[in-house]
């Protein structure tokens, strides 16, 4: 079988042979593979789990065509055990073959954390936004802000946590050129964070569109934020209702915002973007990473999928004191994080209510859910606030 | 199916390395203040980045500190690591002017560095406790034939925590001790050697948590100290070993006779089991950060100077007497009240007998200027004693 790499990328060779028969193999010296297993004993993610010494045996003596290895994956999730009541991935991908190559450990990861995913399973795209109902209609006196962000890989690349600087610096350019080509309602600016003005960082601050180095060491363990700040930057459109962040976890966070409850037109603006941009890139000979059983394939197994996260914030500070709050949540499939983003607490009854599930459902299928689900809480809370019971607005599971 | 290159790759190489030219990948080093950045030259780096030691380890990976920690304007650090002994020889053309311009000219390439263990050819070396709180000095060793920090795989790590932690538990009399491993010590045994100041944490600083080493902590990281509490031994912190002698009060020799008895006690040790420590006459004792080569010795007390320590000669007296002034908590902290932290500041180029003399006389020195303000003399600036 014969590869050769896209045409447009500078390169002095480009033709790499695979073989059925034959693994990589890595010449460093080494110890036996019972003698480097890490000690697990004190940890709670999905890789420690999992992990067994057999199957770290089995996969230790492999690695991708960019040389990734099983101690790359898992690096993550051996430096940070995790925490009792939160379980975290513990592993990330360094490329699209870590996948494939190492589908023992991430397959049964990905089912843990994807709500019993099968290896055999097709995950289905559906970037249309007419097939979402509703949605434009959120109530503003409770929906204070809409939102759906994703990410995108970009195929022949390496990703965060192994890329080399002239990798994450092609993925820039890349992207930079394509973000450059819209027009419209999505024409926009990029701001390179090494380059940037002070007046530019300010009004990115102001803007709440800045993102920082990485300080959570489950990211800094993986790598991702090697070179800091070379590569990286943020664009937005001229509205500031678009906005992609470039190299941060993933190659690009696409993430469509405004203020208010209408969802539809986040969502229509989202697709749009998304489905320009990724036009432009086929244009230069790519595409984003994709296969029909994983979706759209980014760092984090957790992304994997759709890598939608479509939310809310939303005042509801009866219904959040509610005793079944979190069992409609549950029903719902939606989750609740504080209005500072993942892992802070809600400030005041605002919370931030988006969807719990990534793979497995289609993109219209989990804003589809939230538009329903915020719809039905923002109805309790208005019951609830007239002192009357919630009992027969109670849901399905979903 | 699972690819390989068309060429066997060693260690971190990767096909698609070979994608990018050299150029892509070279860092901007434009905001950048520390010896790395200083001499990584583009034609340099080109030499340079295709190659591995024999342990895998690149080029890339050594400068990633280097890369990650742009420096600060008034502090120039090293930037960057070796992850095994190899290092220094595969990525000479980058190390030998970065050890030139941070250890004074010393140059690789020409000169022989001295080691001298000797502790009886120590002159005076008892302080007047009036002034001098604690003394001591430490180092670091590396066992030969395991990767350093920033690159050895666990079994690694655990291989020299073995052979050290089997070597120590060989150690008898005044020197005889106890292992307490960071993964297994209980909370009573950790409180206590938080009281005694021995205990060290996973590093937060980024400039030694971008070189790797820190990762898969606390595995195989531990603490040794013998049952007086004045010899102590980390392991697998930023070097395989750190081997601190220390007491409270101004007897540095007998600091210094434990620190050379112990250290030769502990390499006779590990030779019966075919160990060795990696050292050569070039680079003396090798250790992690091109910083410590050499002797990888800091002697150093804790000594009280509220007179001299306004005076605005202090800095330029301690230049010439080629000492370096620390506050009480160690690198990078301020002076507590008028108790300074004062060691040596050169680690390569002279033996460690000469450099235990060198802060002695310069601590005798610092204490007579202080007597001389007290009684309202003048004091003088030394010569600046040979470098």
């Amino acid at each position: 079988m014969h590869l050769s790499i896209a045409g447009g990328l500078p390169c002095r060779m480009c033709v790499l042979l695979f073989s059925n028969d034959k693994m990589a193999k890595l010449t460093i010296k080494r110890l036996s593979p019972e003698e480097e297993f890490p000690d697990l004993s004190q940890h709670n993610n999905h890789m420690a789990k999992v992990l067994t010494q057999d199957m770290y045996t089995k996969l230790r003596d492999r690695a991708t065509p960019n040389g990734f290895t099983i101690d790359g994956v898992i690096q993550t999730g051996i430096d940070n055990p995790g925490h009792p009541f939160i379980m975290t991935v513990g592993c990330v991908a360094g490329d699209e073959e870590t996948y494939e190559v190492f589908k023992e450990l991430l397959d049964p990861i990905i089912e843990d954390r994807h709500g019993g995913y099968k290896p055999t399973d097709k995950h289905k795209t559906d970037l249309n936004p007419d097939n979402l109902k509703g949605g434009d209609d959120l109530d503003p006196n409770y929906v204070i802000s809409s939102r759906v962000r994703t990410g995108r890989s970009i195929r022949g690349f390496c990703l965060p946590p192994h890329c080399s600087r002239g990798e994450r610096r092609g993925v820039e350019k890349m992207s930079v050129e394509a973000l450059d080509s819209l027009s419209g309602d999505l024409k926009g600016k990029y701001y390179a964070l090494k380059n940037m003005t002070d007046a530019e960082q300010q009004q990115l601050i102001d803007d709440h569109f800045l993102f920082d180095k990485p300080v959570s060491p489950l990211l800094l363990a993986s790598g991702m934020a090697r070179d800091w700040p070379d590569g990286r930057g943020i664009w937005h459109n001229d509205t500031k209702t678009f906005l992609v962040w470039v190299n941060e976890e993933d190659h690009l966070r696409v993430i469509s915002m405004q203020k208010g409850g209408n969802m539809k037109e986040v969502f229509n603006r989202f697709c749009t973007g998304l489905t320009k941009i990724e036009t432009l890139f086929k244009d230069k000979g790519t595409s984003f990473m994709w296969n029909e059983h994983l979706g759209y394939v980014l760092t984090c197994p957790s992304n994997l999928g759709t890598g939608l996260r479509a939310g809310v914030h939303v005042k509801i500070p009866n219904m959040s004191k509610h005793a079944k709050f979190e069992e409609v949540l549950k029903r719902l499939r939606l989750q609740k994080r504080g209005t500072g983003g993942v892992d802070t607490a809600a400030v005041g009854g605002t919370f931030d209510i988006s969807n719990a599930d990534r793979l497995g459902f289609s993109e219209v299928e989990l804003v589809q859910m939230v538009v329903d689900g915020v719809k039905l809480l923002v109805e309790m809370e208005k019951k609830l606030e007239k002192g009357q019971s919630i009992d027969d607005l109670m849901p399905a599971q979903k | 199916l699972y690819g390989h290159s068309v060429q066997p790759f060693q260690g971190n190489f990767c096909p698609h390395d070979l994608m990018y030219p050299d150029s892509a990948d070279y860092p901007d080093l434009r905001k950048h203040n520390n010896c790395m950045a200083s001499h990584l030259t583009p034609a340099i780096y080109a030499k340079l980045v295709d190659k591995a030691t024999p342990n895998g380890y690149t080029l890339d990976q050594a400068i990633q500190t280097g890369v990650d920690n742009p420096g600060h304007p008034f502090i120039k650090t090293v930037g960057m690591v070796a992850g095994d002994e190899e290092s220094y020889e595969v990525f000479a053309d980058l190390l030998d002017p970065v050890i030139k311009e941070r250890h004074n000219g010393y140059d690789p390439q020409t000169m022989t560095h001295p080691t001298d263990l000797d502790s009886s050819k120590l002159k005076s070396g008892k302080f007047d406790e009036r002034y001098v709180l604690s003394s001591r000095v430490r180092t670091g060793r590396s066992i030969r034939g395991l990767s350093l920090p920033p690159a050895c795989t666990r079994a690694e790590r655990r291989e020299v925590e073995k052979v050290v932690v089997d070597a120590l538990a060989g150690l008898k009399g005044d020197l005889a001790g106890t292992y307490y491993s960071l993964t297994h010590m209980t909370d009573q045994e950790q409180q206590q050697l938080i009281d005694d100041h021995f205990l060290f944490d996973k590093p937060v600083s980024p400039l030694l948590t971008c070189s790797g080493m820190a990762r898969d902590w606390p595995d195989a990281r531990g603490i040794w100290h013998n049952n007086t509490k004045t010899f102590l031994i980390w392991i697998n912190e930023e070097d395989h070993t750190r081997v601190i002698s220390m007491e409270k009060g101004g007897n540095m020799k007998r600091v210094f006779d434990r620190f050379c008895t112990g250290l030769k006690e502990v390499e006779r040790l590990i030779q019966e089991k075919g160990w060795e420590f990696m050292w050569n006459e070039r680079l003396g004792y090798i250790l992690t950060c091109p910083s410590n080569l050499g002797t990888g010795l800091r002697a150093g007390v804790h000594v009280n100077l509220p007179k001299l320590s306004k005076d605005p000669r202090f800095t330029k007296i301690l230049d010439n007497l080629r000492l370096q002034k620390r506050g009480t908590g160690g690198v990078d902290t301020a002076a507590v009240g008028s108790t300074f932290d004062i060691s040596n500041l050169d680690r390569l180029g002279q033996s460690e007998v000469q450099l235990v003399q060198t802060v002695v006389d310069g601590v005798n020195y610092l204490i007579e200027c202080e007597k001389k303000l007290e009684k309202g003399q003048d004091i003088k600036i030394p010569p600046p004693v040979r470098k």
